[in-house]
């Protein structure tokens, strides 16, 4: 086969490309053909094909991520926006965090422990394209129905894959979520979050500028893995077309990360690079394309120079190879040797493909042979975006009806009937203990983690010497979503939201991950919309900016999309950790206080799914004022020491959190049910804008006025005592028998 | 004056930073030392810390027994000088022959992170001289290949003569023989054990105890009064 340089493709305008097996559409090939006013090469081609796919142009969502932008709330804390590799956000003491969630949703179905694994090889290198060191990442999963035999393949792969990268790539994993449900059979949901420290004065661009300057490509050498691999992740099927018959999941090497970790922030600490970025989605083609548009001039490489593992790869397969742990690097040429010199060190092979241009193209090189010559803002930039038509589920409005009053769903009402739902909740797989999961993940490593699962949110010291630290939660309920899109969004950030402010941090700064099916159905693309309209309006009520994300679409299989499930993270900071609190109830005595309002609301909870596989309703109201002084509080109450202990209320109610912070702190608990509230709305509702602390019974006057005076709802429903949770008149649960229930589920699913 | 503790970084070690904070904390002054360095630059004791040296490919710690720095640290562990490996540094040590045994895959086949209670065998060590003969203390453990294992002969010789240093409490968390934690060579000053005492330094990290400190206020104080 003939080489298809650029000047081959001047004068053979004719010649058939397979752009549809690229995954492009006919009207996008033609504005390729047209942007370049002749046919494409077939490098060419390969470069817009990945960057023009759903997953790196965001063609279907970028209409309604705007609003992220537009509705931003002010905030002093920002410092870079959306747009860069990952936002940045001021943290105070001249230290600022970077994080950001994504998803490896597809290749972890194809094969889950490589697609876990190398989900937060991805990650990780965007955190440190920021100059940022990574110092933990969390990991939200959502897995099938955990009595299908796929889900026994899938669980232990991922689990694993995200294990082995990251407990040998030396970051502590610090929380995260494991959902189950047969929605994402067969699209289970793998998103990853990685979080990094820097100072102010060592945030890097991904930008490309002075002429003269070398591009260096270090790390692992270039093979065959991963081709092709960011058209598959966002098409809708696994069988779409590509050049070469190789995997098109890549494989990690965490070790080779390890080494890009240290060798990189060496470099940045000794100044020595313009620009940086790392390859990820779409290889070389988005990181020289993405370099070059930011920077100021153009760009020429020569593939020549790749260091490949595969001698046989085309100059195409090059550039759409998404081999792991790469990283490109703009280094002025007198600080070259310095910067190859610390590759060295590190035993990090490192080489220079090419150089910053004068001009305003990307030329690319192949045995000295031209062939590509584009605009880089073309591919990076100017990829197509579609307004998708939307409507409103035909079947949205039924669903809605479909409430769990009690006429519908029979209640409990005797104490044995409450105690036995209350078993059969905490033993359920979602409310089930997870750390045979939790505990294939090292915690401990960089020796800085002040909370790790299962507390309500991950909490890592950041400077050892004044304490302070910052907090990190994530959380989506694709039922609720699934409910009311809206309104489901906005639970998922109000939750996140106080789960940071229940370990006492203050919320600054958000980031989004949004799991949906395909954007082809009107359906699911209103679902889309509704989503990401409610999250934008959250965000700016709570004046927590978005401040970066991933949209992963398709995930569906046939006609049946997957909840809709926007999964949000945020990030807060705390001024001194040792300030922190906890979620176990520990101390004997304490009183136990409900703060906010409790009111009927069980559509889309876990009782209703536990108890009678039923989802319907309207998910529970939001007041998002209500979160806001929900979390002053419980920043207050922690910095001035008013409670020990604070466990949000989500899904599975109160029960479920007093539960939980009872097996944890090994205490027990007698509640009393509130004036005027039925037992059951009081232990199994899942109304929003609520926590349960335990006060020192020192504190207690000092915490219900500052309650009092600010107006939030404080209401005693207990003590901490003995070794049973007793619901005053109605049952006794000895602890033994709770944890018994609680714990073990996972490991009884898979074996 | 106070003493020099070094701990080497070698390629994918991820618990150095750790060690260096636990050595700081316990009022010693910690030396970063260099894989490539053959250079122990005047330290009067080391920790091979945790991690994935290597990868851990090939076989955990079996590359790094090779680095140059190894060279210097067994010529003069053989000389005295008192060395401790923890989980990743415990497999350098049996690679390196300076303690016996060998580290198979946990039994249950995964990676194990938890909050581990041991039993302090030998408290005559160098390295945990601060500690009751027979105290219970609280460590962090997390790895994927902490199974000990050694011939009968070995076993029995290292028990016959109180090698052991540490036992696993409270079941055995990847079916290491005799539930060994740990071990020492008969001199005493190399000490080997797969959970991480660095990480149990500070009340508000990890596992919210202290139980690690003693580890680095035995050799402190051991170095000191030398």
């Amino acid at each position: 086969m003939t080489l298809d340089t650029v000047k081959n493709a001047s004068e053979t305008p004719d010649v058939e490309l397979p752009w549809a097996a690229l995954g492009l559409k006919e009207d996008e090939y033609l504005k390729i053909r047209e942007i370049l006013g002749r046919r494409p090469t077939g490098a060419e081609l390969a470069m817009y094909s990945v960057m023009w796919s759903e997953h790196c142009s965001y063609k279907s969502s970028k209409v309604h991520l705007r609003q992220f932008g537009e509705k931003a709330p002010q905030s002093d804390a920002m410092l870079v926006g959306i747009g860069e590799n990952a936002g940045v956000v001021d943290v105070g003491q001249g230290y600022a965090v970077t994080f950001k969630i994504e998803s490896h949703n597809h290749p972890s179905y194809v094969e889950p422990y490589q697609g876990a694994a190398t989900g937060v090889g991805g990650i990780v290198r965007d955190i440190i394209s920021m100059g940022a060191r990574p110092v933990a990442v969390m990991d939200p999963l959502r897995f099938g129905a955990p009595d299908h035999p796929d889900t026994k393949r899938v669980l232990p792969g991922v689990v694993a894959g995200i294990g082995g990268y990251g407990n040998c790539l030396g970051l502590p994993n610090i929380g995260g979520e494991v959902v189950f449900d047969a929605c994402y059979q067969g699209n289970p949901l793998v998103n990853a979050l990685a979080v990094g420290v820097m100072k102010h004065e060592d945030i890097h661009l991904a930008k490309a500028s002075g002429a003269g300057n070398k591009v260096v490509l270090y790390g692992a050498r270039t093979g065959g893995d991963g081709i092709g691999g960011a058209s598959i992740l966002a098409s809708e099927t696994f069988e779409g077309g590509t050049p070469t018959k190789r995997p098109a999941v890549q494989v990690g090497d965490p070790f080779q990360e390890k080494l890009l970790i240290e060798c990189t922030l060496e470099a940045f600490r000794a100044q020595l690079v313009v620009g940086i970025q790392d390859l990820g989605a779409a290889g070389l083609s988005c990181a020289t394309s993405e370099l070059a548009s930011n920077g100021s001039g153009g760009m020429r490489c020569d593939l020549d120079d790749v260091p490949l593992r595969d001698a046989t790869l085309t100059p195409e397969e090059i550039l759409m190879s998404e081999s792991q742990e790469r990283m490109c690097a703009v280094v002025e040429p007198e600080k070259i040797d310095a910067f190859l010199a610390i590759c060295e060190k590190w035993d990090v092979t490192a080489t220079v493909i090419g150089e910053v241009t004068d001009g305003d193209r990307l030329e690319i090189f192949w045995h000295g042979e031209k062939i590509v010559d584009v605009d880089p803002r073309t591919v990076a930039h100017d990829g197509p975006v579609y307004e998708r038509p939307y409507h409103r589920p035909s079947w949205q409005d039924a669903l809605q009806a479909d409430a769990p009053t009690a006429e519908r769903l029979a209640r409990p009402a005797t104490g044995d009937e409450l105690r036995a739902a209350v078993l059969q909740l905490v033993g359920s797989v979602n409310q089930a203990d997870k750390s045979w999961i939790t505990s294939q993940y090292d915690r401990f490593v960089l020796g800085n983690t002040v909370l790790a699962m299962p507390e309500d949110s991950g909490m890592i010291r950041v400077d050892e010497s004044t304490n302070l630290g910052v907090a990190i939660a994530t959380d989506g309920n694709g039922r609720y979503t699934k409910l009311d899109p809206y309104t489901g969004s906005q639970l998922a950030l109000a939750e996140a939201y106080r789960n940071v402010a229940a370990t006492g941090a203050k919320p600054l700064a958000v980031s989004d991950c949004l799991n949906f099916g395909s954007p082809e159905d009107p359906e699911v693309m209103w679902q889309f919309a509704e989503a990401t309209r409610g999250l934008a309006d959250g965000c700016l009520t709570l004046g927590t900016p978005v401040t970066g994300g991933n949209v992963s679409l398709y995930n569906q299989t046939g006609s049946e999309a997957i909840h809709p499930t926007p999964v949000v993270a945020v990030l807060g900071v705390i001024d001194d950790v040792t300030r922190r609190t906890p979620m176990a109830f520990a101390e004997e005595g304490q009183l136990v206080y409900l703060l906010g309002t409790t009111e009927d609301e069980l559509g889309g909870s876990a009782w209703a799914q536990v108890a009678h596989n039923h989802l319907g309703g309207l998910p529970p109201k939001l007041d998002l004022d209500r979160e806001k002084l929900l979390a002053e509080i419980l920043i207050a109450a922690s910095r001035d020491g008013m409670i020990d202990a604070a466990h949000d209320l989500s899904d599975g109610g109160l029960i479920q959190a007093a539960v939980e912070s009872a097996l944890k702190g090994g205490q027990g608990l007698r509640l009393i049910v509130p004036d005027g509230l039925d037992p059951f709305v009081f232990l199994f509702s899942e109304s929003a804008g609520r926590a349960i602390v335990s006060v020192p019974r020192s504190e207690e006057l000092r915490f219900t006025e500052m309650c009092g005076v600010r107006g939030l709802p404080a209401t005693r429903i207990g003590v901490v005592d003995g070794d049973v949770i007793e619901l005053q008149g109605r049952f006794t649960l000895p602890l033994a028998e709770l944890r018994e229930a609680n714990t073990g589920v996972i490991e009884a699913l898979l074996a | 004056m106070t003493a020099r503790v070094g701990v080497v970084t070698f390629p994918g070690s991820l618990d150095d930073r750790d060690a260096l904070r636990a050595v700081k904390l316990a009022g010693a002054e910690p030396v970063a030392l260099w894989h490539r360095d053959k250079d122990l630059h005047q330290v009067d004791a080391v920790v091979l810390p945790g991690g994935f040296s290597y990868g851990d490919y090939l076989r955990a710690g079996a590359i790094s027994r090779f680095s140059p720095v190894m060279e210097t640290i067994i010529e003069q562990a053989k000389g005295g000088m008192p060395v401790l490996g923890i989980c990743n540094g415990f497999q350098v040590l049996t690679e390196s022959h300076l303690l016996p045994g060998a580290m198979l895959r946990n039994n249950h086949l995964h990676f194990v992170c938890k909050d581990q209670k041991l039993r302090v065998e030998n408290n005559t060590t160098a390295w945990t001289s601060d500690y009751a003969q027979g105290q219970e203390i609280m460590i962090p453990l997390k790895n994927m290949d902490g199974r000990f294992t050694a011939d009968r002969r070995t076993i029995d010789e290292l028990e016959a003569e109180g090698r052991v240093v540490f036992r696993y409490l409270d079941g055995n968390p990847n079916g290491s023989i005799d539930d060994i934690a740990g071990i020492t060579n008969a001199a005493g000053n190399v000490v080997g054990l797969m959970p991480h005492p660095e990480h149990a330094v500070e009340p508000l990290i990890g596992t919210g105890g202290t139980d690690g400190t003693g580890f680095f206020t035995s050799i402190l104080k051991r170095l000191v009064n030398a």
